[in-house]
């Protein structure tokens, strides 16, 4: 295959080059559209004193919560953490540094952290705690804070479909954080449910562009669920 | 009486127009998306990625890979669309959302809002409520009126962290509805039966109260 086949052949070679201390952003929302298998490696891995960014941290038993257990994380920067008890046992005893950050200030940054814009003016988060610090700056009128771009060592991600270049599909909501968090990985990282072979996938369909992916492997999935929700038929 | 959960998400829902895109918080705001007026169309965001979201889904129905902001399975509403969260957040910040529903611990009349932390106590995060506070102009913060033990929750300034400045022009709680206008809660309706002196009772915040303030209607 030609330079630009990004499969990897096992989870082994997919985080090679991971050390201590390196920065990782990660796809996902909740649980949904985690690149499970990937934090699982960094598990068996061991790496430690980690900086993870990532909307929310998992669950005290699946997702980047696993990563907590033998305390891989030494900052996490995330929006919402009120899943996890272990998280919050962490952070309260000050073993966790933590970085709250707004949803959508996160996507933001990550996405300009791929493309290349070192920073970026918002109004979410003036006047509050997360402004504290920050350069303020008034645009016709109005008050925003200058919040700084995010890149990683590695990013992590999951898609659901993708050809062997690395051009991805994503399904449903599972698609959330993925894509920026795929453009601000210094070594991109992405597991799906299938691969197919170049050509098969319509290039207006493509969600992004295989540019951005260093890596790809295929894995199986458990897809856990945090709220079951359903009405009665 | 004061409203009840439900009672709160019937009149939230009484705030919908025709062809209002809009996001709604976890808890009560949810809820209103039952009480959705008839013949209006409404067009309902979760900031995870999705614009359309259908009913919760039948048993068989379950998708892991659709959810909303609140991890609960949904589903897609017809002429659902579905975007990154880069995408979901510019609709949020870039003022495209008609309508933003959410709730809080605490509002003042300077129209602060704090909803996300309890220093020492409860450290969840903001989610994307600091955002859709600072990206909508039309926004209608549910909550209680006052605590268990009486505490008024409408003050004159919040004492808790803020998830907003100057944002909230109005606050619909189980005892009144209010709007912040000039630095004032501007009582506008009355829950049934809950007197114009019982809310002032349970108003930390400076009050304006005109001279006549209706009760809720509801259907």
């Amino acid at each position: 295959m030609s330079g630009f086949d990004k499969v990897v052949g096992s989870y082994e070679e997919a985080m090679a080059g991971l050390e201590d201390n390196m920065t990782v952003i990660s796809g996902g929302f909740g649980l949904c559209g985690i690149p499970e298998n990937l934090i699982k490696e960094i598990r068996r891995k061991g790496t430690r004193g980690l900086t993870v960014v990532s909307n929310n941290c998992g669950t005290d038993k699946f997702g980047l919560g696993v990563l907590l257990v033998d305390r891989q994380i030494r900052k996490m920067v995330a929006s919402y953490v009120g899943e996890n008890a272990l998280f919050e046992a962490q952070m309260m005893s000050g073993e966790l540094e933590v970085e709250l950050t707004p949803q959508g200030t996160l996507a933001e940054k990550m996405r300009a952290g791929g493309a290349g814009i070192p920073a970026f003016y918002t109004a979410t988060g003036y006047g509050t705690p997360v402004g504290e610090g920050k350069e303020v700056r008034q645009f016709k009128g109005r008050h925003y804070i200058l919040e700084e771009a995010i890149q990683g060592d590695f990013a992590i991600a999951k898609a659901w479909k993708a050809d062997r270049y690395g051009n991805l599909v994503f399904r449903k909501t599972a698609r959330n954080f993925n894509p920026m968090a795929i453009t601000a990985g210094k070594i991109a990282v992405v597991e799906v449910e299938e691969i197919v072979e170049v050509g098969a996938l319509d290039p207006d369909e493509i969600h992004l562009p295989g540019i951005y992916v260093n890596r790809l492997i295929q894995g199986t999935f458990e897809k856990h669920i945090e709220q079951r929700t359903v009405r009665s038929a | 009486m004061a409203l009840t959960r439900e009672q709160l998400a019937q009149r939230v829902a009484q705030e919908f127009q025709d062809g209002y895109y809009i996001n709604l918080g976890i808890g009560i705001p949810t809820l209103a998306a039952n009480y959705i007026p008839e013949g209006v169309e409404v067009m309902l965001q979760s900031e995870n990625g999705l614009l359309g979201m259908g009913p919760f889904p039948r048993e068989d129905e379950v998708d892991p890979d659709l959810i909303n902001a609140g991890k609960q399975t949904v589903t897609m509403a017809r002429g659902a669309s579905i975007f990154s969260s880069a995408d979901s957040f510019a609709m949020i910040r870039g003022g495209h959302v008609d309508l933003t529903v959410l709730g809080a611990f605490e509002v003042d009349c300077q129209g602060n809002i704090a909803s996300y932390m309890v220093p020492g106590k409860l450290i969840k995060g903001m989610g994307g409520a600091m955002d859709l506070v600072a990206g909508a102009d039309n926004i209608i913060v549910t909550m209680t009126h006052a605590s268990k033990h009486g505490e008024s929750k409408l003050l004159n300034e919040c004492t808790l962290p803020l998830t907003g400045k100057a944002c909230i022009k109005r606050v619909l709680t189980d005892l009144a509805l209010l709007d912040i206008e000039d630095g004032s809660f501007i009582l506008r309706e009355r829950a049934p039966g809950v007197s114009v002196e019982e809310i002032a009772r349970l108003t930390a915040g400076k009050l304006v109260v005109p001279g006549h303030v209706p009760e809720m209607q509801f259907a």
